[in-house]
């Protein structure tokens, strides 16, 4: 097996040129995927035979989920080559996707919040899938705020990795959390083995939002990556020689 | 591979394995705390404390539900298909509540094993459809148990 992607990865400059080429058309692409998967679940997608509209806001609430816990797995295994192969990618991803996955996850607990008020009759309760939940908000919270109040830069970019691979501990948890201990929440609505329990025309337009919000995502990811790109390699020779061509 | 990188990736997996391994024991030990109810099972066989606050789940048991005509008052059961808990609370139930739902409540249990309820909240499945095939498969069902009992 070749292991050059692996190493172009790891590039800076291969990065950039190849973010350069790609982050708009992906974010672009997210953004209309979203647009057509949110308007199809919120206007047109059949509303649910007990929750009636309130059920729409599953719409919003899966995707910011998936997503939250899919950020945090790539913060866990940039973590992980960090620490392993110091390479200089990785903290430049944690850096950049961090405050991306804290607000997804954000939007997952206040989406559910809301959601659970009119269906559950509450706002919250700790068990064990909200609670869990929110400690992945807080770990997100814990790795800006780290990489953001230590002087030493090096120093920073371990202390976050190191978050990042423990916090990985914490991703199976929320996954079997509603299996393996009584609680309010409903057990998931994608399996990766079995068909979701709903009719096509509920689960299309909740697949569509979902694979935006992951375009959505990955777009301003690699935006805020290329600038961070800038930013750390400000020294080199590449960098201003692309910025004495392109501008800023 | 470079024997340092090697001696790192064995490091690392070996910390996040061994704190893994805490954290399931310290679960494994708080289980019944991380557990949002007891469950009706746990209640009749005396599990659950007396007088303490506390959260019973269920289903509610089918024609169990009694209203109060002048009050908010209401008692219903709830079940694990083994056993039965009765519940009394008054106070707003939310809109799902109805016979056959899964419930959470939250109060004391009392010397007859009665729980006073002061929160009821209720649960719901990760099944949606809409209500034009909800109600498909209801007559689907009506039909199929008429035709079973004319036999």
């Amino acid at each position: 097996m070749s292991w050059t992607w692996f190493h172009k990865l790891g590039s800076p400059k291969w990065f950039f040129q190849f973010a350069s080429r790609w982050s708009l058309g992906v974010f672009l692409s997210g953004v209309v995927l979203l647009l057509i998967g949110l308007v199809w679940g919120l206007a047109f997608a059949p509303e649910d035979y007990q929750q009636g509209n309130s059920f729409r806001i599953i719409y919003i609430h899966v995707p910011a989920a998936i997503l939250a816990q899919s950020c945090y797995l790539g913060l866990g295994v940039a973590g992980f080559v960090f620490l392993v192969w110091q390479m200089k990618m990785a903290p430049i991803f944690i850096k950049s996707v961090a405050p991306l996955g804290a607000l997804v996850a954000l939007i997952a607990l206040v989406s559910g919040a809301i959601w659970g008020k009119p269906t559950w009759g509450t706002w919250w309760v700790w068990d064990a899938r909200l609670t869990s939940v929110l400690v992945l908000f807080l770990l997100y919270m814990g790795v800006i705020a780290i990489q953001n109040s230590l002087e030493d830069k090096i120093l920073a970019d371990k202390a976050v990795a190191v978050i990042g691979v423990v916090g990985l501990i914490n991703l199976p948890i929320i996954k079997y959390s509603v299996e393996w201990w009584n609680t309010l929440h409903q057990p998931a609505t994608f399996k990766l083995t079995e068909k979701p329990a709903m009719p096509m025309e509920m689960w299309l337009p909740l697949l569509i939002s979902s694979l935006g919000l992951y375009l959505f995502i990955a777009g301003l990811a690699m935006l805020r990556m290329q600038t961070e790109v800038l930013n750390r390699e400000r020294r080199s020779s590449w960098v201003k020689e692309e910025v004495l061509k392109n501008g800023i | 591979m470079h024997p340092v990188r090697k001696k790192r990736i064995i490091a690392i997996s070996s910390i996040v394995v061994i704190l893994g391994l805490a954290l399931a024991l310290v679960m494994y030990a708080l289980q019944q705390n991380i557990n949002l109810f007891y469950s009706p099972t746990q209640i009749v066989n005396g599990e659950a404390p007396k007088d303490v606050m506390l959260r019973a789940g269920g289903m509610v048991v089918e024609g169990s539900v009694k209203r109060d005509n002048e009050t908010l008052s209401v008692s219903f059961e709830v079940t694990d298909f083994t056993e039965t808990v009765r519940i009394e609370y008054k106070g707003i139930l939310p809109d799902l509540f109805r016979e056959g739902q899964g419930i959470v409540a939250q109060g004391k249990l009392n010397a007859n094993g009665t729980m006073i309820a002061s929160e009821v909240l209720a649960k719901h499945d990760e099944e949606y459809m809409s209500p034009e095939i909800a109600e498909a498969l209801k007559q689907s069902e009506l039909n199929s148990t008429s035709s079973n009992t004319s036999y």
